[in-house]
């Protein structure tokens, strides 16, 4: 495997594992959208690193016409730019859960809100 | 790092680098959208969500290893993966080959836009596009209903998803950390 | 208050500004980076920007929520409607040739008028999601900055009267 001409890969994979770590190993329900923005990131720079040309320009035709001009690829720009406002969207319905979830239990940790449903979950078992 | 503001001016400045990341890899129109989205209202939001709940994080007291070991050998299983994956520049990767070849000679002559991506945003997918349009309405449909339009009080007892909310009203009595229990 | 001041004053400057780009940034999304998405996202932090310098309820006076939510909902009533336009004068859904005379015109239409339906949903709703996070919380607790009265900063100076107890 040549190991120089991969290397968006390894940058794809070591941001994706970053943000994957902290989704699933910290219980602050904050930090776990932030952690799932980095995993989100990661994807948008691996779909662009595939659609970049060497010696390419932006996609955009400039004035004089477009002989001789190398373009970088504009299709994984189109589906980047629906992903972005996509992950925007989740980003503020999860923030606007996480700020109801702090009302009804008045935390935002994992464990104590798993504490405060087992017990009560004991309670009304116990009836 | 157990401050949460500052994990979450960490993520503006994440994606304000990401942002000229894509304008190094030629792709201008993606690094305006990250800009003004990953760096403006994303950040603008969690800051508002700190405001409404703590901000700082709990310290937990054993560290956990099981989430180590999974996120290592799924990254290990990507790399793998990812070694026969085309070389990064390379202008005779399988993507460039079948549609974008006619998107970039037709679309200027066909459309009439200098700006391809508007072109195949707008024209040739735009029925994806509708369908991004509607993503986003739903989304602030969803929030409207969750934290509903009108001002309420801090610590309502009754935490039951009615946002048709009195403005300013002050309940004496504040019990909103018990949750309901029916005994 | 005398320490808002330098916000104020240049947050009035730039408002208009903001808003000015992000209506070049719309119209200008087909000959250079720009669009739909950009456009409206800019747009709407200028009111965000608005919201934070001058306080929700000034705000929300600027515009009112029955606007707001009728704006959410036309934009992508228009952009549904440009494709049942198009089916309506002869072609498939979103087939934009046939709605000018040539067909490089009506593709510049088309998008022309998607492009618009875009920005203002998408304007919209940013500001219709800071309203809600940022109304959430008051109660019944005093806004910290006491701007609800007053919208000039020279008279505030003048005055150095502090809005509400």
């Amino acid at each position: 495997m040549a190991w120089l001409g991969h290397f968006n890969y390894w940058i794809f994979v070591f941001l994706m594992m970053a943000g994957f770590y902290t989704v699933i190993a910290r219980g602050n329900l904050i930090k776990k959208i932030v952690g799932l923005n980095i995993f989100q990131t990661s994807v948008f720079l691996l779909y662009i690193t595939m659609g970049k040309v060497a010696g390419g320009t932006a996609p955009i035709v400039p004035e004089g016409g477009s002989e001789g001009v190398v373009y970088s690829n504009p299709i994984p720009h189109v589906l980047i730019l629906t992903a972005i406002v996509v992950g925007v969207a989740t980003t503020a319905l999860g923030l606007a859960l996480i700020v109801r979830i702090n009302e009804a239990y008045g935390t935002i940790e994992e464990d104590e809100i798993q504490d405060i449903e087992e017990s009560g979950d004991k309670k009304e078992r116990a009836t | 790092m157990h401050n949460l503001f500052a994990a979450v001016m960490l993520a503006g400045i994440y994606s304000l680098l990401m942002a000229s990341i894509f304008v190094i890899l030629d792709a201008v129109d993606v690094a305006f959208t990250e800009a003004a989205v990953g760096a403006g209202i994303s950040t603008v939001l969690m800051l508002g969500t700190l405001s409404l709940t703590s901000s700082r994080e709990k310290i937990h007291v054993r560290p956990s290893i099981i989430p180590l070991i999974v996120v290592i050998a799924t990254g290990g299983m990507l790399l793998y993966g990812a070694s026969g994956m085309p070389e990064f520049n390379n202008p005779d990767a399988p993507v460039h080959q079948h549609v974008a070849p006619r998107y970039i000679n037709v679309s200027p002559v066909e459309i009439g836009v200098p700006n391809m991506v508007t072109s195949v945003l707008a024209s040739y997918r735009g029925y994806d596009t509708l369908g991004e349009l509607t993503v986003i309405f739903t989304a602030g449909v969803g929030v409207m209903l969750l934290l509903g339009r009108r001002r309420r009080v801090k610590k309502e007892p009754d935490a039951s998803a009615d946002s048709t909310a009195k403005t300013g009203q002050d309940t004496p009595e504040s019990n909103a950390k018990t949750p309901e229990v029916s005994t | 208050m005398r320490h808002h001041l330098v916000l104020r004053v240049v947050a009035k400057l730039l408002i208009p500004l903001i808003m000015l780009f992000a209506l070049y940034v719309q119209f200008h999304g087909d000959y250079g980076p720009g669009g739909g998405f950009q456009a409206g996202v800019i747009f709407g932090s200028a009111f965000i920007l608005y919201a934070l310098i001058f306080g929700l309820e000034n705000a929300e006076k600027v515009v009112p929520s029955g606007y707001l939510i009728a704006l959410v909902s036309a934009g992508l009533l228009l952009y549904a409607g440009v494709g049942f336009a198009a089916m309506y004068l002869g072609g498939n859904f979103l087939d934009y040739g046939v709605l000018a005379g040539d067909f490089i015109a009506g593709q510049h239409l088309g998008i022309l008028l998607v492009e618009l339906g875009v920005g203002i949903t998408v304007a919209a709703v940013m500001i219709v999601i800071f309203f809600a996070f940022a109304g959430r919380g008051e109660g019944d607790d005093e806004e910290e900055d006491d701007t609800a009265t007053e919208a000039d900063p020279v008279q505030d100076l003048a005055s150095d009267s502090s809005g509400k107890a």
